[in-house]
């Protein structure tokens, strides 16, 4: 059999707790800071409206090239431009204007391109958001954000107790900020993608704590003279195996997507990615940390049973 | 085995066939998929504009302005009963606001009449009375039901109009409460398309007023019944566009709701391109009434308020055809013949998003995702039977059962599949490597405890269930939430995301566990191979 770790791993999480919340203090600091440095986030123009398109570039020209060649047209005064997802001239174009006819936008291309002749660019995609509809995407993104964490709030209050979902929504709500921050620090544009990840994020991410929580939650139940700190700790520990393996499986296939899954995903998955890092990191060294603000027991008093829970399992599978 | 377990695997078998018969026809060619006996489903999926280039739109149906034009006829309507029945008034008249229809009577004693006058005649509004003033409004629900009638009609229009156009597979569909989005695939002319499907194309025939000074006329000094409208006239050796303004009745002789027929031909002195239309019964008679009591007088034809020609009536007209001459090219020509035909839109439409997707860039995004999907599930197949051996492998095919599922699924539901469906799918595979990993995990645990292999098994099983519910339960939560609120893009996200966890639950947890049960619950065994 091979193992990660061996099968009776206890290690001492909670004296370590303090670390972690001082890692991630730092991460979201360093976050902020770089969007306090850029002045905001880079938001695409399905919020802000606009004009973007695509254009793959023939005879390796550069951007500064293809900035001079377009920025003649009127259309292009105050346009944007940088590379593309990773691959050889393609190009991402934004304009603030969204009144865009295709045909005259599709002649103004073409006589910037004169000189190289009609075969030396090819655009790719032209997408044209009107103001309006950008700023009903933007709200719709805040609402849906806001309402999956209540929705998972309420589901994990249902489930465990207050204090479980507390410390839930802690968690989701660090490993969100995380991904923000990254997302500025490494210059990635607030898209509609994006905002799904993010999503997804949420719902890893939570899956990931919830296993922990269900494991001290059983610990608990088991032994209710189990300490805090004992149950987990012993919660943690005995999920890790789990915890790496399937994270590392989830990370190494987001990994794989950001690699090879092509330009247009390469956003998504690389707010996947950072998400399901801190996804994981935050439900071992977040998520628990918040239980202990709570007094009292974590987990309801359980009623008195008559016979102890393990000796029911071993009545209902007939175990000797 | 228990009889409860020849149940699941009796359920099992019956969902691999089911879904497994969806996912493969999906992927046949059309050829292959007409020569299946008839038992077969035969549903491909279909593949979204991000995959294979198209125009996709987002329309907004100007609804208010839909209503701004019912008040307006209400009103002039309300006019012709008031003198019907003697009820003298100052005004009758939509407010500035185009949300009521604001009556002042000349003798406040008439006040109830009036109302029971509206009342009986004008049930769709609803009355405030202020001193001798009437306020009409509509009432909120008929008003909410015009806006969704107009937006529904808007529907049928477009897809009418795509449909003569000739585009195969259009997506013309509501969103909210008053957005239209159309998808075109492989459409490469978008600013056509746009204007076929945005001109609201309504068509009046009115009288040229020749007795009023059209000097005077835009000074102001205009009859109640007249109104200027302008045509445009483009000078065709100098390209210089000028607007003229002329005077006309402003109630239609012809409208548009009664073209029976329209198409392109050829005038016979310039050889320009002309929109020949034919009336229906009602409107050749109408037509033919007018034309002949209006000899020598000039009827002007006017499309969404511009003038296109305003010709003499030279004779009478009696079988009900006339032509709309401009400066057209065929291709315009054409198009405005496939409008005139499909008839009117409600309400203006104002495109607030478009996205023309050229075919290549899909092509290279099918390639890459492909190749990312097939690269991770490899990497996660062999790390499953190398760390898991025996169960590893069950869990294998767990997930390509799982992908079975989906793919059969959509197949079934005739979803679109797109670029982020594809992601999603590949974030499906990860979930599912989480819950058997959960479970054999907790298998190993149990062993160690000093289990025999049986007691682990279940045990494993057992325990997990309930931690894998909790974890799909929030995970679904955020996918239904992203389907309530996302883009048709991230619906198809959110879509492959909740049949993935859905069916996981079934794979992880009963598909695994029967084969196990098959192939081992009658032997003893000493050791397990996790």
């Amino acid at each position: 059999m091979l193992h990660i770790f061996k099968p009776d791993l206890k290690i001492d999480f909670v004296s370590k707790f303090k670390w972690g919340i001082f890692f991630s203090l730092f991460l979201i600091f360093l976050g902020l800071a770089s969007l306090i440095v850029k002045n905001g986030f880079k938001v695409g123009i399905e919020f802000k409206g606009g004009t973007a398109l695509i254009l793959q570039v023939k005879n390796n020209l550069g951007t500064g090239e293809v900035r001079s060649l377009l920025e003649k047209s009127n259309y292009f005064k105050h346009m944007t431009i940088e590379n593309y997802g990773n691959t050889n001239g393609q190009y991402l174009i934004e304009i603030p204007i969204s009144k865009v006819n295709n045909d005259i936008l599709n002649a103004e291309i073409a006589k910037a391109f004169e000189k190289y002749g009609p075969g030396s660019y090819q655009i790719l995609k032209v997408n044209v958001i009107g103001p309006k509809i950008g700023s009903d995407f933007a709200k719709k993104a805040i609402i849906a954000v806001v309402l999956s964490l209540l929705g998972i709030l309420i589901y994990i209050a249902i489930r465990f107790k207050f204090n479980f979902a507390v410390a839930s929504v802690v968690s989701l709500v660090h490993d969100v900020l995380i991904t923000l921050g990254f997302l500025s620090l490494f210059n990635y544009e607030l898209t509609l993608d994006v905002i799904a990840a993010l999503l997804t994020i949420v719902g890893y991410s939570v899956n990931d704590t919830v296993i922990i929580f269900d494991r001290i939650r059983e610990k608990l139940r088991n032994n209710p003279k189990l300490s805090k700190i004992d149950a987990i700790n012993m919660g943690i520990s005995e999920t890790l195996s789990r915890t790496v393996i399937t994270s590392g499986t989830v990370i190494v296939v987001t990994l794989i997507l950001f690699l090879f899954g092509g330009s247009v995903l390469r956003g998504m998955s690389f707010a996947l990615l950072v998400g399901f890092i801190t996804g994981t990191y935050s439900s071992i060294f977040i998520a628990p940390p918040v239980l202990f603000l709570f007094k009292g027991p974590l987990l309801p008093e359980a009623k008195k049973q008559e016979v102890a829970s393990e000796e029911m399992f071993k009545r209902s599978y007939k175990i000797e | 085995m228990k009889q409860s377990d020849w149940f699941k695997l009796v359920l099992v078998i019956v969902v691999f066939v089911i879904f497994g018969a969806y996912a493969v026809d999906a992927f046949l060619p059309q050829q292959t998929l007409e020569n299946l006996p008839s038992f077969m489903p035969k549903k491909v999926i279909n593949l979204g504009l991000d995959l294979k280039g198209g125009t996709h739109l987002t329309l907004e149906v100007e609804t208010d302005k839909a209503i701004a034009g019912i008040l307006q006829q209400a009103a002039d309507n309300l006019k012709k009963q008031f003198d019907n029945s003697k009820i003298a008034y100052n005004t009758v008249e939509v407010n500035a606001k185009k949300t009521s229809i604001d009556v002042t009577l000349m003798d406040p004693n008439d006040i109830n009449r009036a109302l029971d006058l509206i009342q009986s005649n004008f049930g769709n509004f609803e009355t405030k009375t202020v001193n001798n003033s009437i306020i009409m409004t509509l009432k909120p629900k008929i008003a909410l039901s015009m806006q969704k009638e107009a937006v529904n009609q808007a529907v049928g229009v477009i897809r009418n109009r795509i449909d003569q156009f000739g585009v195969a597979e259009p997506t013309v569909v509501t969103s909210g409460s008053r957005d239209i989005v159309v998808e075109l695939p492989g459409i490469s002319d978008p600013e056509r398309a746009i204007k076929l499907i945005g001109q609201t194309a309504v068509l009046e025939l009115h009288l040229v007023d020749d007795s009023v000074n059209v000097e005077n006329a835009l000074n102001g000094q205009l009859p109640p019944d007249d109104e200027v409208l302008y045509q445009i006239i483009k000078n065709p050796t100098t390209g210089e566009i000028t607007k003229v303004p002329i005077v006309v009745k402003k109630a239609p002789v012809v409208t548009g709701s009664m073209i029976k027929k329209a198409n392109v031909s050829f005038s016979s002195q310039t050889n320009q391109p002309v929109v020949s239309f034919e009336l229906n019964s009602q409107g050749s008679q109408a037509f033919a009434q007018f034309t002949s009591t209006h000899v020598g007088k000039r009827l002007a034809i006017v499309l969404d308020n511009t003038v296109y020609s305003a010709p003499v009536i030279r004779e009478p007209i009696l079988n009900g055809s006339g032509e709309i001459s401009g400066d057209f090219t065929v291709k315009q020509a054409h198009d405005l013949a496939i409008v005139l035909r499909s008839g009117s839109l409600p309400a203006p439409v104002k495109v607030l998003e478009k996205t023309v997707i050229g075919p290549t860039l899909g092509k290279d995004s099918i390639k890459s995702a492909t190749l990312a999907i097939i690269i991770g599930s490899i990497a996660v197949f062999l790390f499953m039977v190398v760390y898991y051996r025996l169960f590893g492998l069950l869990a294998d095919f767990a997930l390509m059962f799982n992908l079975l599922i989906i793919l059969g699924t959509l197949a079934m539901l005739g979803a679109t599949l797109t670029l982020p469906g594809i992601a999603g799918m590949a974030l499906t595979v990860g979930m599912s490597v989480d819950t058997n990993v959960l479970i054999f995990e907790r298998i190993r645990e149990e062993l160690f405890h000093g289990r025999t292999p049986k007691d682990a098994v279940e045990l494993g099983y057992d325990r997990s269930l309930i931690t894998i519910i909790d974890t799909h339960i929030t995970t679904l939560i955020t996918a239904f939430i992203l389907y309530q609120f996302g883009t048709e893009t991230i619906k198809g996200f959110a879509i492959t995301l909740a049949i993935g966890l859905i069916a996981n639950m079934f794979t992880a947890i009963t598909f695994t566990k029967v084969i196990y049960d098959a192939l081992f619950s009658n032997k003893s065994l000493k050791k397990l191979s996790i």
